[in-house]
């Protein structure tokens, strides 16, 4: 799927590098695939690694990223007209550290387990380049309802990336899914799977496919065209 | 592929020439990190309640684990290097070191169980140990906090086999790696001798260092 090239027209005023103008599912869904900040931006590579040993884990980072992202991504649009310039960065790493402590107290207070699994991965959201990067590049130059969707769409697109990396890990490192077991006890569990070089490689075979599916896409482009 | 249309340029400039006050600067910053301030101290006075409820339900479980689910268990305080039931005024109940002590049905004293930790392969174990104070023989442990390599150091955990072993034997234990198991000695998992011997010091240390605090609880009078 290509962007959409029908402007729609907004009573707002020019933003320099301001994202140009789309419809409100374009702003969710390019999060999701266009510019998924896994597969495609290749951000937040660091609990990428670390967390997608199990899909409960993976599940969890997933939806306090989104929850990050949509809460920031709202304040840093709402505030963006009273912020002064020259002290941006250090209100938008404000504004995501708050939502990021939000995330860590609400998750130990709901799923301990899970929790505790995550370990310092949580409270180290606050320094993933993806919140910063889509508060700069996206939620300070647009209004807040745009600045939800995106956040809404980068962390779907976060999310299944995620829960994608962690289901292959889990299923191969440890047999199991979310904790059920599913090839059953005569599976030799792969437990370089569950450890980073595992990591590497199911991020690696990711690339690949998306890859190989780009390629593929472009090839049908060119042919339908020529 | 990403980011074609973010150029870095500023959402608000300032016009050219023109500097911002820096009270402006120094007052945008205050209002952020008094609001932030704010809601992070409220949703923490929200969630407290139920997080101090999961970390004493998860210490009571492994109580009842370790000493075998006794009919009844009473907390003692470490106050002065010396047990107590009660502890003096101004010593905080939930920081103070205890150790749990339980009974059986007709009252007799099953174990004693206290936590201990040390380095293992990677990271500090947090176990949670019972033993038995007259006779140094240890009931079971459990594992409140670990980060040994998954699927190997951490079977010190889920390996139900090796957990098993410890119970009844005297400590000082010694680890071996294969043989049959004396009244002393336990099998280290295969993969993980490093982690099966941090759990067996571990048991071992506290114990030695428990079992003279409990006897000398015992010996004036158990109060």
């Amino acid at each position: 799927m290509t962007a959409p090239t029908a402007v729609v027209l907004r009573d707002e005023p020019f933003v320099p590098g301001a994202p140009a103008a789309a419809p409100l599912w374009f702003d969710v869904w390019r999060g999701i695939a266009q510019e998924n900040p896994v597969l495609v931006q290749m951000l937040g590579m660091c609990p990428t690694m670390a967390v997608t040993n199990m899909l409960a884990n993976g599940i969890a980072m997933g939806i306090a990223t989104l929850f990050v992202l949509v809460g920031s991504g709202l304040f840093v649009s709402l505030f963006r007209k009273y912020i002064a310039n020259e002290v941006r960065i250090t209100s938008y790493i404000l504004i995501i550290a708050t939502f990021v402590t939000l995330a860590d107290l609400i998750l130990a207070a709901t799923f301990p387990d899970i929790s505790k699994a995550l370990g310092p991965f949580i409270p180290l959201i606050v320094a993933n380049c993806l919140l910063l990067g889509r508060a700069e590049a996206f939620a300070a130059k647009v209004g807040p309802v745009r600045a939800v969707a995106d956040g809404l769409g980068m962390g779907l697109g976060f999310t299944f990336s995620l829960m994608a990396m962690s289901a292959i890990r889990e299923l191969l490192g440890s047999g199991s899914l979310l904790g059920f077991d599913i090839l059953g006890p005569k599976f030799e569990p792969w437990v370089f799977m569950v450890m980073p070089p595992g990591g590497f490689l199911t991020l690696g075979i990711l690339l690949l496919i998306k890859g190989w599916f780009m390629a593929r896409n472009a090839r049908r482009a060119r042919r339908a065209t020529a | 592929m990403s980011g074609h249309q973010h150029v870095h340029a500023a959402p608000n400039p300032s016009p050219a020439g023109t500097e911002v006050k820096s009270w402006r600067l120094l007052a945008t910053l205050a209002i952020a990190g008094a609001m932030a301030g704010t809601l992070v101290v409220l949703v923490y006075q929200v969630t407290l309640p139920s997080i101090q409820k999961y970390a004493g339900a998860k210490i009571e479980g492994a109580v009842r684990e370790v000493l075998r689910a006794p009919a009844k268990w009473d907390t003692l305080f470490l106050v002065g290097g010396k047990l107590t039931h009660t502890p003096p005024q101004g010593v905080d109940v939930r920081e103070a070191t205890k150790a749990f002590v339980g009974f059986d049905a007709n009252g007799a004293r099953t174990g004693v169980a206290v936590e201990a930790m040390e380095p293992g392969f990677q990271e500090e174990v947090r176990l949670m140990i019972g033993f038995d104070p007259v006779t140094r023989a240890v009931t079971g442990y459990k594992v409140l906090d670990q980060k040994e390599t998954p699927g190997l150091g951490d079977k010190i955990e889920r390996d139900t086999n090796f957990r098993a072993q410890f119970r009844g034997k005297v400590t000082p234990i010694k680890g071996i790696k294969n043989g049959t198991s004396g009244a002393s000695t336990v099998q280290t998992i295969t993969g993980a001798t490093i982690s099966s011997r941090a759990v067996i010091r571990i048991i071992n240390n506290a114990v030695a260092l428990w079992q003279p605090r409990m006897l000398a609880f015992d010996k004036e009078g158990g109060k």
